[in-house]
């Protein structure tokens, strides 16, 4: 299985992310994934636990938004859910399409950063 | 001390260090005129013969190279270096895909000069190399006959993110009762509008027309850089 490879880089994206956003501890990633990632949502948890003890971000939780298939339908003229995984094709009227509009995400779209204040009176 | 939490919105692909070795790899490629394609498929499937067969054709017509993933020994490299092309093995260790970084660092010192096709044998899985980018113009999986008609609806993901499918060991196809029909029915299920060749590394049969499809795909792609070379030649005209 490749989710600890994966879980790794999520949390260098976090990492450098939370530089980019002002620094901060790393309480919470928020990550869209899609069916047709090649990434499953359980073996990613059990991968992740693992990766965050190894770079020091134990208290980092993951929060895994998962989403659909979703193609767009010449026929139904607009956006519409795939049948299935195995079956790539309009749930509505059965039109098999690979004009994919979401499905394969594997992506951070939030973070959830701690910032530790020293009180200036000390 | 205080303690304040926020939270900030981000959009970033969990993979955007491969994808940016990946994009940067279809570059190069593109800028020296190599085509790659990349294989995968499950262990077993027969992907080393295929690879053997299409390296002594391809060959005939152009400058030919080939990496091999594998986790350990470099049994392939060295049964496919009998076909007289350059080659050389990724052993990726405990790693069960290949990402573009190993395709970068392979290709250091060792890619010959003015090779034209590249093939990239991924480590046998159906799983893994799903998720990663190589920087390939053109992906190929490959089932075997004795796999079973409905291997594409158990490794969807693997299907649907590759361009090509490659039905192998036709010459098996009676013994083992495989169902042709079947077979592409699970496979356009998976992946709609997907080429699908069928072939025997054995005997040679169907070897001509999958040949003959990456030979047109490769003439594309010149095509492309060629317009692409003449629009940067024309382009930088200030008015």
């Amino acid at each position: 299985m490749h989710e600890l490879s994966i879980a790794i880089s999520l949390l260098d994206v976090a990492a450098e992310e939370a530089q980019n956003h002002g620094g901060g501890r790393v309480l919470a990633i928020y990550l869209r994934l899609g069916p047709l990632s090649g990434v499953v949502s359980a073996a990613l948890l059990s991968a992740f636990e693992l990766a965050r003890e190894s770079e020091g971000m134990e208290q980092c939780r993951l929060l895994i938004e998962e989403t659909p298939i979703v193609l767009d339908c010449a026929v139904c003229q607009g956006p519409q859910p795939a049948r299935s995984i195995q079956e790539i094709c309009c749930a509505t009227c059965g039109t098999p399409t690979m004009n994919l509009i979401s499905g394969r995400e594997l992506e951070v779209t939030a973070m959830e950063l701690s910032d530790e204040h020293a009180n200036a009176s000390g | 001390m205080s303690t304040q939490t926020r939270l900030v919105e981000v959009r970033q692909k969990v993979l955007k260090q491969n994808d940016v070795t990946a994009r940067a790899l279809r570059d190069r490629f593109h800028d020296a005129g190599i085509f790659v394609v990349s294989l995968v498929s499950s262990p077993g499937s027969g992907k080393t013969a295929f690879l053997e067969q299409l390296l002594t054709l391809v060959r005939k017509r152009h400058r030919t190279a080939a990496l091999v993933g594998d986790l350990a020994t470099d049994n392939d490299a060295v049964r496919l270096a009998r076909s007289s092309v350059p080659v050389k093995q990724i052993v990726t260790g405990t790693v069960c895909h290949l990402e573009a970084e190993m395709v970068k660092s392979a290709m250091e010192g060792w890619l010959p000069d003015h090779v034209e096709v590249l093939f990239i044998e991924n480590v046998g899985n159906l799983v893994c190399p799903s998720s990663y980018d190589l920087g390939e113009n053109l992906r190929l999986v490959l089932m075997s006959v004795t796999e079973g008609e409905d291997k594409p609806l158990k490794y969807p993901t693997i299907f649907n993110t590759a361009d090509v499918a490659v039905i192998t060991k036709i010459d098996l196809a009676a013994a083992v009762e495989f169902d042709s029909a079947a077979a592409h029915k699970s496979i356009q299920a998976v992946r709609p509008g997907m080429r699908i060749f069928e072939l025997s590394s054995k005997s040679g049969a169907g070897m001509p027309a999958l040949l003959d499809f990456i030979e047109s795909r490769i003439a594309e792609a010149r095509e492309s850089r060629s317009a692409k070379a003449a629009q940067q030649a024309s382009a930088p005209v200030a008015v």
